[in-house]
């Protein structure tokens, strides 16, 4: 497809303004000469015809949850229902100022008020903050506070952060943006936490341990007390990844784990839309001996029911954005959650668990998975079956391609060689999982017969396989008029 | 009750479980999980979508609009008019629901649209690479601080104080985590722009950057010309930008900056209570490998075919873990992709006469006020679409009043400046029609004798 | 004479000086090259610390010293052509040249019959 810029036309507009109805004052006369502007940016001139249909078109080389299945491991591609959509567009969301009086957005707060108090409830935790903008911005807030609390109590030698093999890359880059030193605990055999190297590198230098629980082979660690117990011990703080929180509603919450730090992604469990990789929204939840320390401002109630920005926590380690986050994003998971209701959050979570564990057992008929242990939301396939032909895991996804579905995560977690990480979430039916499972076998019979139709894949896509290489030793990152 | 977006049967269900060879959904979880008892959630039951729509309409009417009332704020956030095929176009499921582009061949809308947007930033800001967005203009700033460490290693961030006061919050929490030292540079009282002497006070051998804002957050405009000629060129001239103003204004990378960021709500997205924007982040080619956040980049498939992809991936969090450029995973896509198509709609002269709108508008209500008793511009530097008004009346009362004809006033400078007690920050953008305008100026000319003094 | 390190570089010694590279297999695994991100000449490194990174489109590989020295050359036909290390990994491909200054060190590499039977272990 062409780019709107080679759509451009001199002298075609797009837009309808309100007209200028002040007299109009030659802009010298306001602003220095050195600092009005020469040259015009050269944005493309197109009637808003060609933009819709220029977006339309675009829109459709899209594969999304709303065009098929979507089993991307630790993303939860679940449905996002088009009534929070709605909800979110309202006048009276869409178009408040954060800077009105707290009077005129009392509707806004009572419910950034209650859904704090709704994630505190569901995670079991004390309180929360809704400031981050994302999980890994959850992450540094979350770090951040950690680490002003050990120098709060003149615990100035804390400086190192445990972090499984198996974690999310966000986990180690949040904590050295804290200015922490990453130790990386090696996994099990089963991809779960070994007690010994947990104990090994526990001491005085540990601030924390950030754990995903269930992990990203989507294994419930089942010594979380243990671990949790023996971190305390050590004076160390535990941090839980709640990217893996959709299996857990109403059966085990991570406060009672132990965990002192959470983050959420309101974009996974809480079902807001991904939007391309954004805006996610990343509440943290903190135990109740951490609560001074939450970005501000944090919302609260006063005895006559008025809400309000509550400034007023001396030890906040300040903010970590503009404003008061993603609002938008926290109408969409409030009405979510009021929706599902209590039971509707539990059947969600088995439901996820349950298409997980069907799926897993369709696939390890004829495919190795990572782990013999029963999984929880999600699973990971050993792609190394495929490589006697000759085929990668890359290959494979591209294939998957060729079938319809988006393929799931690949080459993660790191430990498990060739990984295909598999999440297929609550809102895909019996049906679309057979489907997928038949597909993969029939792609690894396929590999048995001509290797080449998988390393040659995707075949039926608008554009087939990519030179990333060449993406980088020859940039181009924007257009140019004689590109 | 029954649920809509769960497809299980009772009979598929059982089926499931006989694959999986357990009895129940509870023996599985009590495999998986080990001996528990679920919770019982304080949450409530469910609610049918019908009431789901009545409930949160009921909630939104306690929330004052201002498509309902006229509004003079600004600070951040502002209210230009978003077009409504852009509002539709947004809403398309295959932009919304889709994730990060990690299988290019079935993402090329997502691509191209952010390859698009990119161009748009890179033209708007005079930069030559920009990535694919942030979260927000202050995370954006804070992160360019972070970048400008990186490049030489100096410990020093120099920030105006007419950045916006939020934005050097966010600064200090980034900074906190590798030791940097955030120093501040005043304004000068006249004028309101960033005070040069003190500046050059301020600059030593550990300085790595100097953050300004542009317009700055009183609506002043910062000669960023001049700027760079006090700045040594070793330094990173960081520039937080209003991206409508460079509609108008001489953008950064003309003036040499390293880095230009900003709050991009303004390019179609609606105010949201102050989320979600996004932040954009434009730097040189140079620095590219040192920047945060997904880029999207030209190349060709297989078959020769002009296509698009992520890269330079090798700088993030999930090939290079600890020491990824920044911790930066899920940005703000979904609101980069409305930008493109609210400035493909605006164009090069639609964006160039959304800037001039505000800005005659806002000076034509500035000489007004100006005129009136109590009230007079307390600043002379040249502005944009905002400007600050000093006042010998109290400014909730003034504010009160306002919000009782209809009118959400100015921002009290006092909440962040507490030399700034009477002044407040006026924002006017082409949505404020003359009438209301007058309107404003009338009730403001009359409030002597509306308010007790 | 080639000697290999764990952690996949090859050195070739001249005199004073150590031409170091990564191994042909270490090339193969990382894929195709796009970056090389070459150290300063002058910098000095201890044996087993970071000398420089080398980068795929999905991969960043750390290149550790295998020596203790000082960085004399460096290779910066790297900077515009770096899949010359997938053409010729131990050859042309070379990185950087060390003044090394303890030849003990030498004795801790492995020769090129070590280095095979190693990768296979691996």
């Amino acid at each position: 497809m062409k780019l709107i810029f080679e759509k451009s036309k001199d002298g075609r507009t797009g837009y309808s303004l309100p007209k200028l109805d002040v007299p109009e004052k030659p802009i010298e006369e306001m602003i220095p000469e050195s600092l009005i502007r020469k040259e015009e940016a050269e944005l493309p001139q197109v009637y808003e015809t060609e933009v819709v249909r220029h977006y339309t078109n675009l829109s459709r080389l899209n594969h999304a949850v709303d065009v098929g299945f979507y089993p991307l491991g630790s993303c939860t591609m679940k449905y996002n229902p088009k009534v929070n959509e709605k909800i979110s567009k309202f006048d009276g969301f869409a178009y408040i100022h954060p800077y009105q009086p707290e009077e005129t957005v009392q509707g806004a707060l009572e419910i950034m008020y209650n859904l704090q108090i709704l994630l505190c409830e569901i995670t079991g935790m004390d309180y929360m903050t809704l400031q981050p903008a994302a999980g890994a911005h959850g992450e540094l807030t979350g770090m951040s506070i950690i680490k002003k609390y050990h120098e709060d109590r003149g615990d100035f030698n804390r400086n190192k952060v445990l972090v499984p093999d198996s974690a999310h890359g966000t986990n180690p880059a949040s904590a050295a943006m804290c200015g922490f030193e990453v130790i990386e605990l090696k996994s099990t055999e089963q991809g779960l936490i070994d007690l010994e190297e947990l104990k090994k590198n526990l001491d005085e230098n540990t601030a924390a341990v950030m754990l995903t629980n269930p992990n990203t082979l989507g294994l419930y660690e089942k010594d979380i007390d243990t671990i949790t117990r023996l971190a305390h011990e050590a004076g160390a703080l535990l941090y839980y990844d709640g990217a893996n929180l959709n299996a857990i509603m109403g059966k085990v919450r991570p406060g009672d784990m132990g965990f002192d730090v959470v983050h959420l992604n309101l974009h996974k469990t809480f079902s807001t839309p991904h939007g391309m990789g954004g805006p996610g929204s990343g509440p943290v939840g903190v135990k109740a001996f951490l609560k001074d320390y939450l970005p501000i401002p944090v919302v609260e109630q006063d005895e006559k029911g008025f809400y309000y920005f509550n400034y007023d926590l001396p030890k906040s380690i300040g903010k970590v954005r503009s404003f008061y986050g993603n609002f938008g994003v926290f109408v969409k998971a409030y009405a979510y959650i009021l929706f599902m209701g209590k039971s509707g959050l539990k059947k969600a979570s088995e439901l996820a668990v349950l298409n997980a564990n069907y799926l897993r057992s369709k696939i390890s008929k004829f495919l190795k998975i990572a782990s013999d242990i029963v999984c929880m939301h999600e699973f990971v396939v050993d792609g190394s079956e495929f490589k006697k032909y000759g085929v990668k895991t890359l290959d494979v996804a591209k294939r998957l391609l060729d079938y319809g579905y988006h393929p799931p995560t690949v080459y993660f977690p790191l430990i498990v060689p060739e990984a295909l990480m598999i999440e297929p979430t609550e809102t895909e039916t019996k049906e679309t999982l057979d489907g997928f499972a038949e597909t993969l076998e029939k792609i690894l019979k396929e590999a048995e017969k001509s290797s080449e139709l998988l390393k040659n894949a995707p075949h039926n896509t608008y554009v087939r396989r990519l030179d990333e290489a060449r993406a980088v030793k020859n940039p181009i990152l924007r257009w140019k008029v004689d590109v | 009750m029954e649920n809509p977006y769960l497809p299980h049967t009772d009979s598929e269900i059982k089926e499931m479980l006989e694959e999986i060879g357990v009895s129940s959904i509870s023996e599985l979880y009590q495999r998986a999980v080990g001996k528990h008892d679920d919770i019982d959630l304080k949450i409530p039951e469910a609610v049918c979508e019908y009431d789901l729509l009545r409930d949160f309409k009921e909630l939104s009417e306690k929330n004052i609009n201002f498509q309902e009332y006229a509004i003079y704020l600004g600070a951040g956030i502002y209210n230009h008019f978003i077009p409504s095929a852009l509002l539709e176009l947004a809403n398309r499921g295959e932009f919304l629901t889709a994730y990060t582009p990690y299988q290019p061949e079935v993402s090329q809308g997502t691509l191209q649209a952010l390859f698009e947007y990119q161009t748009m930033i890179c033209e708007l800001t005079k930069m030559e690479v920009a990535n694919s967005s942030m979260y927000d203009g202050a995370s954006a700033l804070a992160e360019a601080t972070i970048m400008a460490y990186s490049l030489n290693g100096r410990n020093e961030i120099l920030v105006s104080k007419t950045v916006h006061p939020e934005y050097r919050e966010v600064i200090k929490t980034y900074a906190r985590g590798k030791k940097l030292k955030v120093i501040e540079i005043e304004f000068d009282e006249e004028t309101g722009s960033t005070d040069f002497e003190d500046l050059k006070r301020k600059l030593s051998s550990n300085t790595s950057c100097v953050v300004v804002q542009y317009p700055n957050f009183f609506g002043v405009i910062e000669n960023l010309k001049e700027l760079r000629e006090l700045i040594p060129e070793d330094l990173i001239y960081i520039v937080s930008a209003n991206p409508i103003a460079l509609g108008i204004l001489e953008p950064p990378g003309n003036f040499g900056a390293d880095i230009v960021v900003g709050e991009g709500q303004v390019l179609g997205n609606p105010a949201y209570f102050g989320g979600p924007g996004f932040g954009f982040f434009a730097t040189k080619e140079k620095y590219l490998r040192k920047m945060p956040g997904r880029l999207i980049g030209q190349t060709i498939d297989v078959d020769g075919k002009r296509g698009f992809v992520m890269t330079f991936q090798t700088r993030e969090q999930h090939i290079r873990r600890s020491k990824a450029t920044s911790n930066i995973c899920s940005n703000h896509a979904h609101n980069a992709v409305m930008a493109a198509i609210y400035l493909s709609l605006l164009g090069k002269k639609g964006i160039k006469e959304v800037a001039n709108l505000s800005l005659q508008k806002a000076h034509y209500l500035a000489e007004k006020l100006d005129r009136l008793e109590h009230f007079q511009l307390k600043f002379s530097g040249p502005f944009f679409n905002e400007f600050v008004v000093e006042t010998d009346l109290n400014w909730d009362k003034v504010n009160k009043y306002l919000l009782e004809q209809k009118i959400i006033g100015p921002f009290k400078l006092s909440k962040f400046y507490k030399t700034l007690d009477g002044s407040a920050l006026f924002c006017v953008t082409e949505t404020n029609r003359r009438e209301d305008i007058e309107f404003l100026v009338g009730r403001l000319g009359a409030i002597s004798s509306e308010i007790d003094i | 004479m080639k000697k290999y390190s764990k952690t996949h570089e090859w050195v070739e010694v001249d005199g004073k000086i150590a031409t170091i590279g990564i191994s042909n297999h270490a090339q193969e695994e990382l894929g195709d090259v796009v970056f090389v991100e070459l150290p300063e000449i002058g910098k000095e490194v201890k044996k087993g610390e970071v000398l420089c990174s080398v980068e795929s489109v999905k991969a960043a590989s750390d290149i550790y010293a295998p020596l203790t020295g000082k960085v004399i050359e460096v290779n910066t036909e790297l900077d515009t052509t770096p899949e010359i290390i997938n053409q010729d990994a131990e050859g042309k491909g070379w990185i950087a040249k060390l003044e090394f200054t303890d030849e003990s060190e030498l004795d801790d590499l492995m020769s090129e019959e070590e280095y095979k039977k190693f990768v296979e272990q691996h």
